[in-house]
């Protein structure tokens, strides 16, 4: 297990990091999500011991391994970038880290054999980095981080720089191929979607702080506050100022009834928040509001409409193929059941109830979620 | 703004050995935004730069409003782009290079001095970009700078056509919305023709009233974004488009049902004897997962909660199948699929069958 | 905390042995020459700042550095144009990079003492290629006796000898722009100056101060090749400061006020090139603290 107790570091007058805690399991997942120079990468440097902590320590199963050197830790990490060695073929690529810690010539074959294998780079052993195309180069780069056998294995946005379509794929195979490893694995993202898809457990990041860190679709579900919930919303998390009042919302002019357990809470001043597929225009749902029309986009199936409600900029994802008008005004509806509040420092303090939990059973198969 | 005409363009970068733009007839109406999507190395890079001049292609026309631009260098084609990466002239102010591509029009298109601010002025606020005017480019943040590069290829009204290199890739998710959003609502007041490059098929289909898909130098399929979703000409276009794509067994037809490996769909209409290779198509969102001992019997691989709904990897016999479930419904442990017959497509070689083929 | 890795001073410790014997023990020994007078037999007493007073005062100090300052101030208006200019010049891609770029490196590597040979024979109005065509066209030059004739072909040396250096510099500075920039400016309808001003010289503005920097302390400190091809002369004409402080040295064995004319031609060249550097990189700065302030964090 990996163990960061209270780390920050500091450069300058800046903070990098403030005051971090987390707790990462062996054979786990774990998604680093925020935006750009939110203190992802400075947290891996942290974690990789390439940087040392202003405060704090970093443990591993235990042991503080802040004194020793990156090069002695058993540590892995791939980039964004494809860094592979340009005169060296993808065999010898792959091979380094072995090479390295003076394996027998018959090990490193079997490993790298294996590792290609799995990365589907056999039939480019022979080749060098600059004859592949970027998606084959980023497999070498984590081959070679595979190979490595490290307990600590991270993964800087290395999906990035690749085409749509092959990060999709290489997204999907990436925990099967590192789930024999048993290593932790880290994985910084700025796209929400990236970290619903990866799974396993996510921590937000918001200016050098990790906000929250849990389960990643619990994290979606039930974000503890709004820095949180906006983080790890993409398309955008629609929201609004409102004032309760006995079992009713205001939301400007508009009135949203509560149900009886929502009606128990203190009258006060929140943040509605409401993910833009509960906002739709048909009619069945209970609240309605109304929005001007900025824009329409089709995605195919669906269509994403923008609109300013009170002044805010929201989007609602609904289906089917919309055409609106432009600046006309659209009756929008959504169910008071899957509304969010934030109280006014922002904690989360009603969510919508969660999906039915997926069955055990099927948990158990992604062998990579422990 | 203008309309914009391939007429047999082609490129060659090895004096005609291989063709990483293959010969191609397209009309481009004014005023429309198009995007052209495909992975890398599919030459759509490639006919970005022979529309904007940077690159002269080996054979063939382009035309800008029926007049025969191709030998013209770029700076006399008028047309503004935008690139990958930021491009600002760090010495100046963020106002001095918004102004700059307006300052350098000369002879009867030169524009005043007062034009010229209000134009920049538009586009700053146009961008929110009121509180960066004065500063000096260097030193801005990565996003900010790409907002003043969109800017640069906005400010300029009169333009042939504004072309955009992957604009938001390397913006976070957050900006990439509000600029999206921002260039579709500048396209409408603005009447622009757009030309939008991209591998990332969100960002195309929400951009573009036409997407053209490209693949190894060709173009697969032009349509807008709802017949690439409903009807893709190709295979290849089924899964390109859409997250999951679209899955694509291998069947057998006879008569007004589909057979894979022994097990029988229904289809919606009929088809003659088709010869080839013989697949059936069908998106994630329509097929349906039932309870076990209906429909066709499915392992699960595995279960991917994206919040919305589910991903469901399943395996089919051999064939690998993704199905999307809606977030509240229960994922059975034993469960069989169904198709939806009106959303089924049959391939023949790769091609979509379509519907003259009916009997 | 323990540091790091202890290792690390090890390996740095020769040099900083290395540069201890080499510049700083010197360095106190002339320091040590120039508060005291001697008149031999190694006895020694203090005389505090007399022979900087005396060197301050001094004419002849005061039109070596004059020479200096001139010969520097040429050198650097006709070098860093040209180098930027033949920069500029020089193919991006294709065969003839390499070709351009050994080309430029040959003067490079000839040692000073013998580039100034080759120019002292060069120049030879009897046998030397330049001095005789000259001669032969009508041109009166004769650079052992015509001070203006002596200046130019210390001028011509220098050029000939460092432009190369500046014309590196600068297109390592050119080669690391990316294409968009030449293609936005393109569209965007820029001239060739426009291209130049914009893109071309704020990427090259880092490597500029470099090429200043080591130009201006060279040429500044120049002492082989003038001391071959005119030996300071005609009369002084050519008696750079380093010269001058040889020939005090070494000719007449004055070492207190060699020492401290030593000590004020380093001072110097110090300030000079402090001064140089603070200003041409304090756009730079301003903009880093700009970027700070309104990047966000």
């Amino acid at each position: 297990m990996l163990e960061l107790a209270g780390v920050s570091k500091r450069v300058g007058n800046e903070d990098h990091i403030r005051d971090v805690s987390l707790q990462l399991e062996r054979g786990s997942m774990n998604v680093l999500l925020g935006p750009t120079l939110s203190g992802k990468t400075s947290l891996m440097r942290l974690m990789a011991g390439l940087d040392k902590p202003t405060r704090g320590d970093i443990l591993l199963d235990g042991v503080s391994v802040l004194g020793i050197p990156v090069q002695k830790r058993r540590v892995a990490m791939v980039y964004q970038q494809f860094i592979n060695y340009p005169t060296l073929t993808i065999y010898e690529n792959i091979a380094s880290p072995l090479r390295v810690a003076r394996l027998a010539a018959a090990d490193i074959d079997k490993k790298v054999r294996h590792a290609a294998d799995l990365l589907r780079l056999t039939e480019f052993l022979d080749k060098r980095p600059a004859e592949l195309s970027g998606g084959q180069q980023q497999r070498t780069a984590i081959a070679r981080a595979l190979v490595k056998e490290s307990q600590l294995v991270l993964l800087d946005e290395p999906l990035a720089n690749l085409d749509y379509k092959l990060r999709e794929e290489l997204r999907q195979e990436l925990p099967r191929i590192f789930a024999e490893l048993g290593a932790i694995l880290v994985y910084a993202s700025t796209e929400p979607s990236e970290a619903l898809l990866l799974g396993g457990n996510t921590a937000t990041l918001h200016q050098g702080r990790v906000t929250q860190f849990g389960a990643t679709i619990d994290v979606f579900q039930q974000p503890v506050d709004l820095v949180t919930a906006r983080t790890f919303s993409d398309p955008p998390l629609n929201t609004a100022p409102v004032s309760k009042r006995g079992a009713e919302l205001r939301l400007d002019r508009f009135v949203i009834p509560l149900s009886a357990a929502q009606a128990a809470m203190p009258d006060a001043n929140y943040t509605l928040g409401l993910r833009p597929w509960h906002l739709t225009l048909e009619g069945s749902a209970d609240c309605t509001v109304e929005g001007q029309v900025k824009v329409t986009e089709i995605t195919g199936s669906e269509t994403y409409i923008h609109l300013h409600v009170a002044d805010q900029p929201w989007v609602s994802l609904t289906h089917g193929i919309r055409h609106l008008d432009v600046d006309t005004s659209q009756l929008l509806h959504f169910s008071p059941e899957n509304i969010y509040l934030f109280d006014e420092t922002g904690h989360l303090v009603m969510a919508p109830r969660s999906p039915v939990p997926v069955s055990k059973a099927l948990l158990a198969e992604q062998a990579w979620q422990k | 703004m203008a309309k914009i005409t391939l007429n047999n363009i082609a490129h060659s970068y090895d004096g005609g050995n291989s063709y990483a733009l293959k010969a191609m007839s397209h009309e481009w109406n004014d005023g429309g935004a198009y995007a052209l999507l495909g992975p890398s190395g599919c030459g759509k890079t490639t006919l970005l730069n022979i529309i904007s001049g940077l690159l002269q292609p080996s054979e063939g026309q382009l035309l800008f409003d029926d007049v025969d631009v191709s030998s013209l260098p770029t700076e006399q084609r008028n047309i503004a782009q935008v690139f990958q990466f930021p491009v600002l002239y760090d010495t100046m102010t963020v106002a001095d290079n918004l102004a700059f591509p307006l300052r350098n029009r000369r002879g009867p298109d030169k524009l005043s001095a007062a034009e010229i601010d209000h134009r920049v002025q538009q586009a700053i606020s146009m961008l929110g970009l009121e509180a960066l005017a004065g500063r000096k480019a260097r030193g801005l943040s990565a996003d900010d700078k790409q907002k003043i590069s969109l800017g640069r290829g906005l400010v300029r009204t009169d333009v042939n056509a504004i072309l955009f290199d992957e604009p938001l890739t390397v913006i976070d998710p957050h900006l990439k919305w509000q600029l999206r959003t921002q260039l579709k609502q500048i396209h409408r007041q603005f009447g622009h023709t757009m030309i939008y490059v991209t591998h990332d098929q969100t960002e195309a289909l929400t951009f573009a009233d036409k997407v053209v898909v490209m693949l190894a130098g060709e173009v697969v399929q032009m349509g807008t974004p709802q017949e690439l979703f409903d009807a893709p000409q190709h295979t290849f276009v089924g899964k390109f488009i859409g997250s999951p794509g679209m899955n694509v067994l291998p069947c057998e037809l006879a008569g007004k049902e589909a057979v894979i490996d022994d097990r029988r769909i229904a289809l919606a209409r009929e088809y003659p004897t088709l010869n080839g290779v013989i697949e059936l198509g069908i998106r994630p969102e329509f097929v349906r997962l039932v309870n076990s001992g209906q429909g066709l019997p499915v392992q699960i691989v595995s279960v991917e909660d994206v919040g919305r709904h589910r991903i469901v990897r399943a395996q089919l016999n051999k064939h690998r199948l993704d199905i999307i479930v809606p977030a509240h419904q229960p994922v059975p442990s034993e469960p069989g699929v169904e198709f939806d017959s009106d959303r089924i497509n049959i391939y023949q070689n790769s091609q979509l069958v379509g519907w003259e083929h009916q009997l | 905390m323990k540091p790091w890795n202890n290792k690390a001073w090890f390996f740095v410790l020769p040099v900083l042995l290395l540069v201890a014997f080499s510049a700083i023990i010197p360095l106190m020994t002339v320091v040590n020459y120039s508060v005291q007078d001697s008149f031999g037999n190694n006895e020694f007493y203090w005389v505090g700042l007399e022979w900087f007073q005396e060197v301050l005062a001094s004419e002849r100090f005061h039109n070596s550095l004059m020479r200096n300052l001139l010969f520097s101030g040429i050198i650097l208006l006709i070098e860093i144009p040209l180098g930027i200019a033949v920069a500029l010049a020089m193919p991006r891609r294709g065969w003839g990079v390499s070709v351009c770029l050994v080309l430029m490196a040959l003067p490079l590597l000839i040692p000073w003492n013998v580039v100034g040979t080759i120019w002292q024979v060069f120049a030879r109005v009897d046998i030397g290629l330049l001095g005789h065509t000259l001669a032969a066209l009508g041109v009166d030059y004769n650079y052992t006796q015509d001070t203006f004739d002596a200046w130019v072909t210390l001028i011509a040396m220098d050029v000939w000898h460092w432009t190369s250096l500046v014309v590196l510099l600068c297109y390592s500075g050119l080669v690391s722009i990316p294409d968009a920039y030449y293609q936005a400016a393109r569209i965007d309808g820029a001239s060739r100056w426009a291209v130049f001003r914009y893109i071309q010289l704020p990427k090259m503005r880092r490597v500029l101060v470099i090429a200043v920097l080591l130009r201006f302390m060279d040429s500044f400190m120049i002492y082989t090749e003038p001391f071959v091809v005119t030996g300071g002369g005609p009369g002084n004409a050519t008696t750079f400061l380093s010269i001058d402080l040889v020939q005090m040295a070494i000719g007449q064995f004055d070492l207190g006020p060699a020492a401290a004319m030593s000590l004020i031609y380093f001072l110097i060249i110090l300030v000079i090139s402090w001064v140089f550097y603070t200003v041409m990189t304090q756009q730079d700065n301003d903009s880093v603290t700009d970027g700070r302030q309104g990047g966000g964090q």
